[in-house]
């Protein structure tokens, strides 16, 4: 993958958002974000497909069809093949896997693939009503006012109960900080602006289930976000056609990409269960284990989320994940530095762009082009790693990657 | 009968009006509540919006939707469960519309007072007469033939004499509300000397499930309220006078809204207030509390005389302030009236002018940083031991202005109004958004 580029993540939280105010529409992300990608490629003429991840235009902005707005990002684009790909918050991943799928099956040398979501149309009330399109939609009715928020403060709820609820708390607590810290080092991230001192009092806000949830609080959840990420997803000789050198790539070496029963809830509440088997496949078919990774950017829709993850991935046992955070292991000084420019719940989550936005990320960390946010990636675990989740743990994307040599 | 029975049949009157509209919506949301309990499925609730006009009321409408709309976004979680029963009701939109609905179903606008005489309750927000009112209030005793309650907003008249003057028998309570009512935590209940003790329970019980800060009064003219905001109008209009000999009117009336606002750290300079209010309501409740207040001449010349000149302030339908004293740009003062040149100057002219004259002064704190801040009073007490020592015209403006709220404060103990000091600072506090009490001991 190559040329990966990043709108600003808008919304509450970055200075030039104003609620009352007109603000750019789906189209001029589509545009920015396309192009983007397109002048790091030497243009449009150098594509041979694309492909674009939405999760719910259709409501958010009353707009489908979006496949056809490619020649809208460059009339090169006019008349070459495109799709639309949705799977909720793991829209990007399969975006992602989409494009990949097209240059293994060699119908594509090179595939530009587009994620964005326009969420700031609505308040939060109602988005919760559209997001909730990620669950299954006979359970809306009995589900929470804020669906999602209500899902995972019950899995929160549950692994409080399991396994302490202390110490999680400053956990997630210490999740929502590094976020923040990392968001703060980078330019497009929605909580770029952030100046908050203390931090961690912020993350300890007593959760009010009265006017929100029981177990989680408003930081302990990523952000309402308009954006866009592009990316090109290259084979060796669209690299060539592109005129990039190898080194500013990175290898796709693996991916777990998996579905779970929609209609069913979780096994378990206290983990993410098919995570876990993602990021196995994933790691199996890479041929490496969870110890040579260097950096991942993983799905923290909530705190409680992220925590989860560290678990599933198996970088801390069950019920180990809060120690593993408190210990720094995750911070961008850490082990493993996870979430490097703020994940989802600092550089924002556009739902339908989070997947796309990871890979660049990645891409950008990888390549040592992070800039204030770039960590080292030691030479021994040179691999980065990204897990997206769609729904409450059910549609997987998890795709291992390494510079390219 | 029950509190819930009680209020299954409501009128308020002067519904479109601002005080009206607000306790029209409060009412509406409070009866459809208890409708949507199972236990009140299948009974009327019927609550009359009755005023004059029905250009207004059909403006009323409009307010209430939107107003209800606010507040059913913001207590979504629990209407989830109000309406868990009705399948097709799913997405929070849905659910958010059928509420709307029940509520503004309960409301029926209506130009007519005979629409009064079935109600078991009357909520009065009309004009501040009291031959008016009174007249009202027996034309509808006569009528109905339930001895309905009398909840009247009145800020200014004694209770005890519309229930004497309607020969209600104690079915009346002062109950107060701020403006805005929907906005406003403070209610100020203010019972006449034969208010029926089941009247006053029940105006507690409504005050807590609206969750209004309750605080009492005596029943005398302005109450506590008005009783210091009237004072205090009377203070910045003498010191305005005072200073023409210095300054021009205009620059006279910037350099006490300043004084109002900025240094003693109010919300609102007072001449803006007065606008606020309008200055035709203001000079009006002063002469309605005026004949209660022996020895005391409650009355300013100074608003008489822009009255007179047309300048009213108050605002627009859509809450938006009108020119008035101050002439307003997006809600900001730009320009003060000047009653010999009968039009605005703008306040640029002259500022740096009058700002050099009033002298450095210590940095106030903005009422924004000190409202809601824990440290308040630290705070304040930093800020008010520097104006004690500095010197100047504004300290001393400043000075003379605190000392003169906290005495109007002490003065409504003394004579009677309020129960005690802690009362007083309530009202202010929570009724005027005031950051602090008037009655304090920062300047002594």
């Amino acid at each position: 993958m190559v040329a990966g580029y990043n709108t600003l993540s808008m919304g509450t939280g970055r200075k030039e958002f104003n609620p009352k105010k007109e603000r750019p529409g789906l189209e001029e992300y589509i545009r920015e974000a396309g192009q983007g990608t397109l002048k790091m490629i030497g243009g449009a003429k150098h594509v041979d497909e694309c492909v674009i991840g939405n999760f719910m235009a259709s409501r958010f902005n009353r707009q489908a069809n979006l496949a056809a707005f490619f020649p809208y990002v460059d009339e090169g684009l006019r008349y070459k093949p495109a799709i639309r790909v949705e799977g909720a918050c793991a829209t990007g991943g399969l975006a992602l896997m989409s494009g990949i799928k097209s240059v293994l099956a060699e119908t594509a040398e090179v595939v530009l693939v587009i994620g964005f979501e326009v969420q700031n149309t609505v308040k939060a009330i109602y988005c919760a009503d559209y997001l909730a399109g990620a669950g299954w939609f006979k359970n809306r009715k009995t589900g929470h006012a804020y669906f999602f928020p209500g899902q995972f403060s019950d899995r929160a709820g549950a692994y409080f109960e399991k396994y302490g609820r202390d110490k999680t708390r400053q956990a997630l607590a210490r999740w929502f900080r590094n976020a923040i810290e990392n968001a703060r080092l980078c330019p497009t991230a929605q909580e770029y602006h952030n100046t908050v001192k203390d931090l961690d009092a912020l993350g300890l806000t007593e959760p009010n289930g009265k006017s929100f949830i029981d177990n989680l609080n408003v930081f302990d959840c990523s952000k309402v976000s308009d954006g866009a990420s592009a990316i090109a997803i290259v084979s060796e000789e669209g690299l060539k056609r592109c005129g990039i050198p190898l080194s500013e790539a990175i290898e796709v070496v693996g991916w777990g990409q998996i579905e779970e029963d929609i209609t069913k809830p979780p096994i378990d509440p206290t983990e993410l269960s098919t995570t876990r088997e993602a990021v196995k496949e994933a790691l199996a078919s890479a041929g490496i284990t969870r110890d040579q990774i260097g950096t991942a950017e993983i799905h923290d829709c909530f705190t409680i989320a992220g925590l989860m993850c560290m678990e599933a991935i198996g970088f801390a046992e069950k019920g180990k994940g809060a120690d593993f955070i408190l210990e720094g292991h995750t911070a961008r000084s850490g082990r493993v530095p996870i979430n490097t420019t703020g994940g989802l719940i600092g550089w924002g989550h556009p739902t339908g762009g989070t997947g796309v936005h990871q890979a660049v990320t990645i891409l950008e960390q990888l390549t040592g082009k992070a800039g204030d946010a770039q960590v080292k990636i030691p030479a021994d675990r040179p691999y980065g790693l990204t897990v997206n989740m769609g729904g409450d743990d059910k549609s997987l994307v998890s795709i291992v990657y390494k510079r390219g040599s | 009968m029950s509190y819930e029975e009680r209020l299954q049949h409501v009128s308020v009157l002067g519904a479109a009006g601002k005080m009206g509209s607000g306790i029209l919506l409060l009412t509406a949301v409070e009866m459809a509540d208890i409708s949507l309990k199972p236990e009140n499925k299948g009974k009327p609730f019927v609550l009359n919006a009755i005023d004059v006009s029905d250009e207004a009321l059909s403006g009323v409408m409009k307010y209430l939707k939107a107003q209800v709309l606010k507040m059913a976004e913001k207590k979504v979680v629990g209407l989830r469960k109000v309406y868990a029963g009705n399948p097709n009701l799913i997405d929070n939109g849905d659910i958010i519309d059928q509420y709307i609905f029940d509520v503004l179903s309960l409301v029926r606008p209506s130009t007519r007072i005979e629409a009064a005489y079935d109600s078991h309750m009357v909520f009065e927000a009309i004009k501040e007469d009291p031959a008016l009112k009174s007249s009202i209030f027996s034309k509808i005793l006569a009528n109905n033939p339930h001895q309905p309650w009398f909840f009247t907003n009145t800020s200014s008249i004694p209770i005890s004499k519309l229930d004497a003057d309607a020969g209600l028998g104690g079915r009346i309570i002062g109950f107060h509300f701020y403006n805005p009512p929907a906005v406003q935590r403070l209610v100020e209940i203010i019972k006449a000397d034969h208010t029926l003790p089941e009247v006053e329970a029940f105006a507690q019980q409504y005050a807590k499930s609206l969750r209004k800060v309750v605080v009492p009064s005596h029943d005398k003219a302005g109450f506590i309220g008005n009783g210091h905001f009237m004072r205090d109008i009377l203070h910045a209009t003498g010191e305005v006078e005072k200073l023409g000999k210095e300054f021009s009117f205009a620059e006279a009336v910037y350099a006490m809204n300043k004084i109002s606002q900025d240094y003693l750290v109010r919300p609102m300079g007072i001449f803006q207030l007065i606008d606020y209010v309008g200055v035709d309501v203001c000079s009006f409740i002063m002469s309605v509390m005026n004949p209660y207040l022996p020895g005391e001449d409650l009355h300013s010349p100074l608003l008489g005389r822009l009255l007179a000149m047309g300048v009213k302030g108050g605002q627009y339908s859509d809450g938006s302030q009108k020119d008035g004293i101050l002439k307003y740009e997006k809600g900001r003062p730009v320009a003060i009236f000047d009653p010999e040149q009968k039009s605005y100057v703008s306040i640029s002219d002259f500022q740096a002018k009058v700002d050099e004259k009033l002298g450095a002064m210590p940095s106030p704190p903005a009422w924004k940083a000190v409202v809601g801040n824990k440290a308040k009073d630290e705070l304040l007490r930093g800020y008010f031991g520097q104006v004690k020592v500095a010197s100047g015209l504004g300290a001393e403006l400043t000075r003379t202005y605190a000392n003169r709220s906290c005495a109007i404060g002490e003065q409504l103990v003394s004579s009677g109004v309020a129960f005690n000091e802690n009362d007083v600072n309530t009202v202010l506090l929570t009724g005027f958004f005031h950051a602090y009490g008037p009655v304090n001991n920062y300047l002594s």
